[in-house]
């Protein structure tokens, strides 16, 4: 039976489980995203050397590091059936409030700015969580509502003020231009920061239930999981790591008024779903959607490198993220065929 | 429901007025109270609020909107949504600009953006329905697609030199209204009428309430779910292209960024309007009831000196409001249940 099977497969699969298969497949979804990177990197460094200089890789590397944090928290709460469309709100009301701070108290120390990020942040994504997993009403709804709400705020409180860089310390500004071996300090802290969540989501308890939740919210339930509790962690990481995103906007654009962030939760979305995270959840990996916003930021700089105008940024990822979803949707179709012939192959 | 109907009804209990006057139940009473009392707040703090020229700018500025909210109501019934539908309209008004710089004769650019809009509604339809793509994942892709096909037709340009006939059906009054009907509220209300009737009165309109409530059973009841909902992303590409157009000629001004994050408003609208974000639930009139709500709201914040563009928090809340309003029976059982277990 299983010889049969055999001939049917490519060679390396020889006598490989299901379970070893779907492995296989999602090892191949993140692959499949470094080999289009690669793909990139090699055209652009061939028309156009500068492309891998010192200063451009630092330059992309930081320009990732704001959407791989957003692409961590959103994936936590993508897996689990849920969306949360208010990071970009978030980001900018963290951003400005945070930066705000060194104007009105001299002196104050960097870490207390980050923990105010961190704890704006913490207090909306509780409160999106609140809202979806006791309200029990769908999180597309209840972020839409808030990405208005967070906004509207900021505005109110903002009015027509600015934050810029010239009331903002030397040593907050240089926290993004801060290497070591010619690699950005932010791009390791943020790089060991995605491991962390990673590994959390691969092999904790409690991360593998969100992805239960999210592939068979019915099926967990009846498990007896805490489906509450998990949505409200979800979306209170997602909210923090979006507070933590403003202050790290502050610090690399200097600038901050109340349009800071407008439409980023589309854009990590868009990295999020490239990098094979399933957007009705149950499937995907953080390393994968992080590797999609380095994706897109590599894109981005590529094109100003090849002198191509940026006008076709958009175009260009909103191409990607349709061939990403088309070819996901043609794996999974065979897998599933696959899976299903092995098996009725095992019952007879 | 008006505070005496449980008196003028001999107080028969809520489940038995229920009973007597479900419409008094629906969620679209509810907002046409709260439209009313939008109306009344907004006469009450300006006294410009129900004058025939404010009447005409606050149909003037949600015009495009209004429109593109009724395939969107239609599309969420059916169990999808479209993301795609500002980027479109951009992508519409860009190309109105870029032809008419290079000198096209204006109906051979209509007749062009009606073909990409229609292009662009199919290329939706065929991703979700033939490929089984999410719709969620397919228009976030082709929002992005088509705001990026918009700025590579105009770049950074503006393209302003439309005639004045043309722009002047953006910003004039239809003749014998009064000056305070716009053509874009003309046509809303044409176009309103026309899926008012299609979807609660036809066929069509049944189906999707079906496929919405649920496709297998749809599917097996002989319905052509895949055909039906390709069928409304076209729709909604045509109407978007149109919106576009309406949108260029009222600013008289085609640029990349023409409508930008304008589809959040209209899926806001959808769903204060009673719709219901995983399909099968909704009406024409409770959108219609939705855009009025919405846009008396912005106006009456604009009256007032409101900070116009925080008008955000009083939208959101109002969503908040619908979308927690419609679950409150839900939330008071589970309140007994938790009281008296």
């Amino acid at each position: 039976m299983t010889a049969t099977l055999l001939r049917r497969e490519p060679p390396d699969s020889a006598g490989a489980s299901p379970r070893k298969l779907t492995e296989r497949v999602f090892r191949i979804r993140e692959s499949g995203i470094i080999v289009v990177l690669a793909l990139f990197v090699a055209v652009t460094a061939g028309i156009q050397h500068r492309f891998v200089s010192e200063t451009n890789i630092q330059f992309v590397l930081v320009n990732t590091t704001i959407f791989a944090l957003l692409a961590l928290g959103e994936t936590m709460v993508v897996v689990s059936r849920n969306v949360d469309l208010s990071v970009g709100s978030v980001l900018g009301m963290s951003a400005y409030l945070s930066a705000d701070l060194f104007g009105g108290h001299h002196g104050i120390p960097i870490p207390v700015v980050f923990i105010v990020g961190l704890g704006i942040g913490l207090g909306w994504g509780m409160v999106n969580g609140l809202l979806v997993a006791a309200g029990r009403v769908p999180s597309l709804v209840v972020t839409l509502a808030t990405l208005y709400i967070i906004r509207g705020i900021d505005i109110l409180i903002v009015g027509g003020g600015m934050v810029t860089a010239n009331t903002l310390p030397g040593s907050f500004t240089g926290i993004p231009k801060a290497t070591v071996l010619g690699i950005p300090y932010l791009a390791i802290a943020v790089a060991v920061v995605i491991a962390v969540g990673a590994y959390y989501l691969r092999s904790f308890r409690s991360g593998r239930e969100l992805y239960a939740i999210g592939s068979n919210p019915e099926a967990a339930r009846l498990a007896g999981l805490p489906i509450g509790r998990r949505t409200l962690t979800a979306f209170a990481v997602s909210g923090a790591i979006a507070g933590i995103g403003g202050v790290l906007w502050a610090a690399q654009y200097g600038t901050v008024d109340s349009t800071a962030g407008t439409g980023y939760e589309l854009t990590v979305i868009t990295a999020v779903v490239v990098g094979g995270v399933a957007i009705f959840g149950g499937s995907g990996s953080v390393v994968g959607a992080a590797l999609g916003a380095l994706l897109l930021a590599t894109i981005n700089s590529a094109l100003y490198v090849l002198g191509i105008s940026d006008f076709w940024d958009s175009a260009i990822a909103g191409f990607l993220l349709i061939l990403a979803i088309t070819i996901d949707r043609v794996i999974s179709v065979r897998l599933t065929a696959a899976l299903r012939l092995r098996s009725t192959r095992r019952a007879t | 429901m008006p505070p005496d109907a449980d008196v003028a009804l001999g107080g028969p209990g809520l489940s038995g007025l229920r009973a007597r006057v479900p419409w008094a139940f629906r969620w679209e009473a509810g907002l046409a109270l709260i439209v009313v009392i939008i109306g009344i707040a907004a006469t009450a703090a300006s006294p410009d609020f129900l004058t025939s020229n404010n009447l005409f700018n606050l149909g003037l500025s949600n015009g495009e909107i209004a429109i593109m909210a009724l395939p969107m109501t239609l599309i969420i019934i059916s169990g999808e949504i479209d993301l795609s539908v500002s980027s479109t309209l951009a992508m519409s008004s860009c190309l109105l600009g870029y032809l008419w710089a290079r000198h096209w004769p204006m109906i051979a650019i209509f007749v062009v953006i009606a073909l990409v809009g229609v292009a662009a509604g199919a290329l939706n339809g065929l991703l979700v329905t033939r490929v089984g793509l999410p719709s969620l994942a397919v228009t976030i892709g082709t929002l992005t697609l088509y705001a990026g096909i918009a700025e590579i037709l105009l770049g950074p340009n503006t393209v302003s030199n439309f005639p004045s006939a043309y722009t002047n059906l953006g910003v004039n009054a239809v003749p014998f209204t009064g000056n305070s009907i716009t053509y874009s509220t003309a046509i809303f209300v044409v176009l309103a009428v026309i899926f008012g009737v299609v979807l609660h009165a036809t066929p069509a309109g049944r189906s999707i309430f079906a496929m919405g409530a649920s496709p297998e059973a749809a599917l097996f009841a002989g319905i052509r779910v895949k055909r039906i909902k390709t069928m409304l992303f076209i729709v909604s590409g045509l109407i978007c292209a149109f919106a576009g157009v309406l949108y260029t000629f009222r600013l008289s001004t085609a640029v990349a960024n023409n409508g930008a994050g304008l589809e959040l408003d209209v899926i806001a609208i959808v769903l204060v309007g009673g719709v219901s974000i995983f399909g099968g639930q909704g009406s024409i009139p409770g959108v219609v009831l939705g855009v009025l709500a919405f846009a008396g709201i912005q106006n009456a914040l604009l009256l007032t000196n409101f900070n116009q563009e925080a008008s955000g928090v009083v939208a959101g809340g109002l969503l908040l409001l619908s979308v927690f309003g419609r679950n409150a029976g839900s939330y008071a059982r589970r309140l007994r249940e938790w009281v008296q277990p």
